[in-house]
């Protein structure tokens, strides 16, 4: 079971408290009518799915509600670190090397 | 290829089983092949059998990073069947339920195909009524289906619980009796051989690392046994293809989840057919060893781990002892996870891709086990005559942007 730490309740929690809700930083398109079907379709349904680090939203489910990011290896699935809604992350393929 | 039969294993008695052929060979790879296939799980080696034997390519080579079967193929909990809403996924499925009616005996290896039914429970009114739709729409489509009362329910297992006091009780369920189980790795060992006596490569501990080009059609694959050169690339990847697809810069509409599944101990035989809820989310069976196989829901996030986290399966067993009490005091043998590849409609995608010669066969999600002659035989098709087999034609990656999309999520009679 993973333990997270909610960077709105500041505690480490258990993983059954919270869900995850995908991949993080995908913005909505501010004029959605002005895209291609293929943009549409990428914004929708078209995921990193990277094997190694990964970006992703989680939800406080039964804690404080929030949404907040998480940077996690899919393979290791070591917690690399939490940060709150519309803050960037600090750690990031590139700068792992 | 020596043929397995009940007098060969006689005759093989008599010096005490030392002299059995080696089911297939470890070949070095050849510098050249019409067709190579990546990835040697169940799907990957139907393909590769399907494309010798009905499309006559042989010169092929299928790798596999890991071993033949290692992944998926044997990590599910073995159901077949058929009893999907939408019409292009019934049909799909329904093939690939008739492939293997005369399977075993086509590759002449024991698959333990054991067609003893699958029933999906209905917990609610809204249960119910999808439940008969389904039923409906697959009898429409000649696939057998019947809905069930609770009575008949219990008749059918007599330890379900089916008490007006239960939390979920049971309110009926549909009955397909043409589906069952089938030992999973045999299936994959089955098409190995088959494949290799048609003169099919299987390259194992074979790792594609890149995927070369050259005007703009597929040139070969570069693993680290170095490179190799293909007329046409067929990916087979399940929770890989994502990996696969960047190598060309390609995404796919895709999203690797671990899926956990679990044996008991074994057991005298006690359940002769297969229990699916999707309500309570959880199916169970009992193999022909005696341990009952249990399966989970996906973990809901990404994972390439092969392992899932503990409070699935504590959910899973929950819903297991909810519907069968009687199981309280069974022991838990063995828990795995495998890396399922879910699309967003829950169906798979098999399709050509703007590489010319490159071909995906993936985001068979949680249900791919079933389909494993089906896939293969279309997916061949598919390499074979660039062009999608008609069954396989909606199930092109383009859906995505078309709007197309065939939603099997819960209607396939189980929650994904």
């Amino acid at each position: 079971m993973l333990h997270i730490y909610c960077p709105y309740c500041e505690e480490m929690r258990e993983e059954e408290e919270f869900n995850p809700a995908g991949q993080a930083h995908i913005e909505r398109p501010l004029q959605p009518e002005e895209l291609s079907d293929e943009q549409w379709a990428r914004y929708l349904f078209f995921r990193k799915n990277p094997r190694g680090l990964h970006h992703e939203m989680w939800v406080h489910a039964h804690g404080c509600r929030k949404y907040f990011n998480i940077t996690r290896n899919t393979v290791t699935y070591q917690i690399m670190e939490t940060y709150k809604m519309g803050l960037q992350p600090n750690i990031t393929a590139s700068k792992e090397g | 290829m020596q043929q397995y039969s009940g007098f060969g294993l006689l005759k093989h008695s008599l010096s005490y089983h030392e002299n059995w052929q080696r089911v297939w060979s470890n070949p070095i790879p050849k510098k050249h092949y019409d067709v190579v296939i990546i990835g040697g799980g169940g799907h990957g080696l139907a393909t590769a059998y399907y494309l010798a034997k009905e499309h006559g390519i042989t010169n092929i080579a299928v790798v596999e990073k890991g071993y033949l079967g290692g992944g998926n193929t044997a990590r599910n909990t073995t159901i077949i069947r058929s009893n999907y809403l939408w019409d292009e996924a019934s049909h799909l499925y329904e093939h690939s339920l008739k492939l293997w009616e005369g399977l075993a005996q086509e590759l002449n290896y024991n698959l333990m195909f054991s067609q003893r039914g699958v029933l999906n429970l209905g917990h609610s009114l809204q249960d119910m009524r999808d439940i008969e739709r389904r039923v409906n729409s697959n009898r429409l489509n000649g696939i057998d289906g019947e809905v069930l009362t609770t009575a008949q329910v219990q008749e059918m297992v007599p330890i379900l619980d089916c008490s007006k006091n239960a939390r979920y009780p049971v309110m009926g369920a549909s009955w397909q009796a043409r589906a069952g189980t089938a030992r999973h790795d045999a299936v994959a060992w089955g098409f190995a051989r088959a494949a290799e006596a048609l003169g099919v490569d299987l390259l194992q501990q074979t790792e594609v690392t890149g995927i070369r080009r050259k005007d703009g059609a597929v040139a070969g694959v570069e693993t680290n046994r170095g490179f190799i050169s293909a007329g046409k690339v067929g990916c087979v990847a399940a929770g890989n293809s994502s990996v696969i697809a960047k190598m060309v810069g390609m995404e796919l509409p895709l999203e690797s989840h671990p899926l956990q599944a679990m044996v008991s101990e074994p057991l005298k035989p006690i359940l002769d057919t297969v229990v699916m809820s999707n309500h309570v989310h959880g199916y169970v069976s009992q193999s022909d060893k005696g341990d009952l196989v249990i399966g989970a829901g996906i973990d809901g996030y990404l994972g390439y781990g092969q392992r899932g986290s503990f409070n699935v399966v504590e959910d899973t067993i929950a819903a297991i002892i909810e519907m069968f009490p009687m199981f309280s005091r069974v022991r838990l043998n063995r828990a795995w996870g495998g890396i399922v590849d879910t699309c967003p409609d829950a169906c798979p995608i098999i399709s050509k891709t703007h590489v010319k010669g490159l071909y995906f066969n993936c985001g068979w999600g949680t249900g791919g086990f079933k389909a494993t002659p089906g896939s293969g035989n279309i997916f061949a098709h598919t390499i074979a005559h660039d062009q999608p087999h008609p069954l396989a034609k909606p199930f092109s990656v383009d859906r995505f942007t078309s709007g197309e999309l065939i939603d099997e999520h819960g209607a396939a009679g189980v929650a994904h």
